[in-house]
């Protein structure tokens, strides 16, 4: 019997290919997030509503990830904006290696945002890098206040935390200040928006925000 | 549900580090797995069964998962916590400027191995 000292992180693999990514997205001068939640919680919605506001100011290309179908790739491309569908085929969030290969059929030239849809989760994802900038996290009020404290390692992991259906407010049982403390508790660092793709509230400070990483 | 990933992962690293397949088998794997590395570890345990079934070397190899705590420091009065809950703020001063000194590993550490007889 003998023992062999390895001492190697397990997602390396998974590591080294985001910095791939992050390289190409760097010389490319492409601001990449990458957007994650449970399903249901908007983040199409809100990726509508980001493009039709940047929209002629900024190029956005999107990549799509979904459990199963392309239909989140077709919203995306009724608005005008060039969208990658991954289907996961069951896979429940996005790894670094299905990124690369999307990114071939996306033209980081004419790319200055592009945003990574992943698979709506709030478990897995937050433990793969894809190459990104910045995890935008999301969370609905429908989903009560004590979602961070629930998935910590996503809120821990993401620098922007978008409180979405802010205009359901008044019919739920949610304290979005209890929400957002929780969240601090978690990451003190985060940034944090309060948006309804109903009403619009919100929609121009969040793209306000990132219009100004963009032109960083 | 990425555990499985997961398993495969380290069952990639460790074929990589085994001198030879047919000559020797793997008896176990240690693994380090933080507090808030998002692993559950009955699941990893699971997904490790299935694939390591699959892999003749490691049939029966057993997952040693070393469960490492969560510790911050705080920048401010140094003082060191291991926490339970995912509250990143230090209980002595209540500062929110603290550094993660343990509790996000997830790494193959090491394997014991022996030759095939």
């Amino acid at each position: 019997m003998s023992v062999i000292t390895i001492e190697r992180k397990v997602l390396e693999k998974n590591d080294q290919i985001a910095q791939k990514n992050r390289d190409d997205f760097t010389a490319n001068k492409v601001f990449p997030i990458n957007i994650v939640s449970s399903p249901g919680s908007g983040k199409t919605s809100i990726l509508e509503k980001t493009i039709e506001h940047l929209k002629g100011k900024l190029k956005i290309s999107v990549i799509e990830g979904d459990v199963q179908t392309d239909n989140d790739a077709r919203r995306i491309s009724a608005l005008g904006v060039p969208a990658v569908q991954i289907v996961t085929h069951g896979g429940c969030h996005l790894e670094a290696r299905l990124v690369r290969d999307a990114m071939d059929n996306v033209d980081l030239h004419n790319t200055q945002i592009l945003v990574i849809e992943n698979v709506g989760n709030l478990v897995c994802p937050a433990n793969y890098d894809l190459g990104e900038a910045h995890k935008v996290v999301v969370v609905s009020t429908t989903e009560g206040d004590d979602k961070p404290v629930k998935y910590p390692n996503m809120f821990r992991n993401s620098s922007v935390l978008i409180i979405n259906k802010i205009d359901l407010l008044p019919y739920l049982n949610c304290n979005v200040e209890q929400l957002e403390k929780n969240a601090l508790q978690i990451n003190p660092s985060l940034k944090i928006f309060r948006t309804s793709c109903t009403t619009g509230e919100g929609i121009d400070q969040w793209c306000s925000w990132l219009e100004l990483q963009v032109l960083k | 549900m990425h555990e499985m990933s997961v398993a495969q992962n380290i069952i990639d690293i460790v074929l990589q580090h085994l001198p030879d397949q047919n000559a020797h088998t793997v008896k176990s794997v240690n693994v380090k797995i933080g507090k808030m590395a998002g692993i559950v570890p009955d699941s990893l345990e699971f997904s490790f069964r299935v694939i390591a079934a699959d892999t003749p070397c490691m049939i029966d190899a057993e997952l040693k998962m070393q469960l490492v705590p969560l510790i911050i420091r705080c920048n401010g009065c140094t003082k060191e916590t291991n926490i339970d809950d995912p509250v990143f703020m230090c209980p002595g001063c209540n500062s929110a400027d603290v550094t993660v000194l343990s509790g996000t590993e997830l790494q193959v550490s090491e394997i014991e191995i022996e030759d095939t007889t």
